[in-house]
């Protein structure tokens, strides 16, 4: 752990009347795995999509690498990506065709090598030339993973990676993602609503809730401070508190 | 701009060309469509002996530099939608492509749909019904390129909406450019048109090019004051729309709206 990589600083994003992020500000390690906690509602995903550049924030600044991402969008993009079960790749393309054209995107160089070894790391071949309309959710979470993966960012944004997806998957997953970060040092930050995973896989974690962070520390810290046995009853006992008010 | 990323864009449209059977109708199968129907309405109109000097030669002009315009608009909105479809969009404004880079990208889109769909009505005409509309001259590099232009305006309006509004306007994509049709006195001279639509039928560039088009067939002259006025028109409304396209792009933004468009 040395420089913050990423210094997000009393960010803030209003919808109309409606505080989706209040004040936030955290920052991320070189090399540390950020978890991101929060019931439904709690700003992780809209914080997520503000360090993407894909939602403006009404106010507070976001740095990465050292350049504001308000003015160094491109040269900052370049080095970021992120992967969700929530998203989509084109249909009609082939799994290969896809990733091609987000290496074109991300200007990267000897495209075809790069996609073979990101589909040997990831054991895609027996789906490299399907139609991505033809893929289960385990092999799209795979697919969105390897298009996050093969632009070989410095900075991962993990939006619940492993949601609805069988065990075995998600702990293939988790184990790729945990190699992978420590032999390329990266940074992630990761939203999960799985407790366990969110212990396995942070070296510190935020809680947020109605926009603010409640909580922040190792897993360990804070189920001391909330004095539980573990984050689950935590997140249980931070969300049932924020239901009552 | 990165032509890579143009490039990279790009590629993405052609390779859903590359296997649907129902893209490629929509360059082959509706403008030959067209083609046949118009080419039987002037004949018709030939041998009923209807007094119009140059049938064959309006209408089927006229119809295939319609064509032109509407395939430029739809080459960048329906390229929008497929992304839309796809729900793509995060992907492609998550990475370092910036908004000017896809405009262009969809502009050259809607260029290539133009070569392909230009080309082959003009083989159609010339095989089916012995027009050829290279005999319009020199002046129909100029028609071409600023119905194209045209084309991309409205497109990138159409678009600006469906960004907007969502799924909701995306019928806009291809019911966009007729609202233009009148005005734009595709087949029938402008002094057909009650004065009040005449005169904003001078604002509008395709309504030069079409009535620089007849003006071509009937005295045989190249339309200089047509085509500065539609070259003219075209760029201080290209430069609005894009900057239009820019503001709706932030506000879409701002709103949260370029993560929910398409649900």
């Amino acid at each position: 752990m040395s420089k913050p990589i990423v210094e997000v600083r009393n960010l803030t994003k209003r919808f109309d009347d409606f505080t989706a992020v209040d004040d936030v500000s955290f920052d991320i390690q070189e090399g540390e795995i950020l978890g991101l906690l929060g019931p439904n509602g709690a700003g992780k995903t809209t914080t997520i999509h503000m360090l993407l550049g894909l939602i403006t924030p009404t106010s507070g600044t976001i740095h990465m690498f050292g350049l504001d991402l308000a003015q160094h969008r491109e040269t900052i993009l370049r080095q970021v990506n992120f992967s969700s079960t929530y998203i989509s790749m084109p249909f009609s393309l082939t799994v290969e065709e896809n990733l091609k054209v987000i290496a074109r995107l991300y200007s990267l160089q000897n495209i075809q090598k790069r996609i073979d070894e990101i589909i040997e790391k990831l054991e895609m071949g027996d789906i490299q030339y399907k139609l991505t309309r033809k893929l289960s959710s385990g092999q799209m979470s795979r697919l969105t993973l390897a298009k996050a993966i093969m632009t070989e960012p410095k900075v991962l944004f993990l939006d619940e990676p492993t949601a609805s997806l069988d065990p075995d998957i998600v702990n293939k997953i988790k184990i790729f993602l945990k190699e992978y970060q420590r032999t390329a040092g990266l940074s992630i930050l990761y939203t999960s609503h799985n407790m366990r995973e969110m212990e396995e896989m942070s070296n510190r974690i935020i809680f947020l809730q109605h926009g603010h962070i409640v909580a922040e520390g190792t897993s360990d810290q804070i189920i001391q401070r909330y004095g539980q046995r573990d984050l689950e009853e935590v997140f249980l006992k931070l969300a049932r508190e924020s239901k009552e008010k | 701009m990165n032509l890579g990323r143009i490039g990279g864009l790009l590629s993405r449209h052609l390779y859903l060309y590359k296997r649907s059977f129902a893209r490629l109708l929509e360059i082959f199968y509706w403008p030959f469509l067209d083609l046949v129907v118009w080419g039987f309405i002037t004949m018709y109109l030939k041998e009923a002996g209807v007094s119009l000097h140059g049938a064959v030669a309006f209408f089927l002009g006229a119809l295939i530099l319609w064509d032109v315009l509407f395939r430029a608009q739809q080459g960048i909105a329906v390229s929008f939608l497929e992304e839309m479809w796809a729900r793509n969009l995060m992907n492609l404004f998550a990475s370092p492509l910036t908004v000017g880079e896809y405009l262009v990208s969809t502009m050259i889109m809607s260029m290539l749909k133009v070569i392909a769909v230009g080309s082959l009505m003009m083989v159609f005409a010339w095989v089916f019904y012995s027009y050829d509309m290279l005999k319009i001259g020199i002046s129909l590099f100029p028609f071409i390129l600023n119905l194209v232009v045209s084309g991309w305006i409205i497109g990138v309006l159409t678009t600006s909406i469906i960004m907007r509004f969502g799924q909701q306007a995306e019928v806009l994509a291809w019911g966009m450019v007729f609202l233009f049709q009148p005005i734009s006195c595709v087949f029938y001279p402008l002094e057909v048109l009650p004065p009040i639509l005449q005169s904003i039928a001078w604002m509008v560039p395709p309504a030069h090019i079409f009535e620089g088009m007849r003006t071509v067939l009937v005295d045989g002259a190249m339309p200089v004051d047509h085509i500065l006025w539609a070259t003219g028109l075209n760029l201080f409304f290209l430069v609005i729309i894009v900057g239009w396209f820019y503001h709706t792009f932030n506000v879409c933004k701002d709103k949260g709206m370029l993560v929910r468009v398409g649900e």
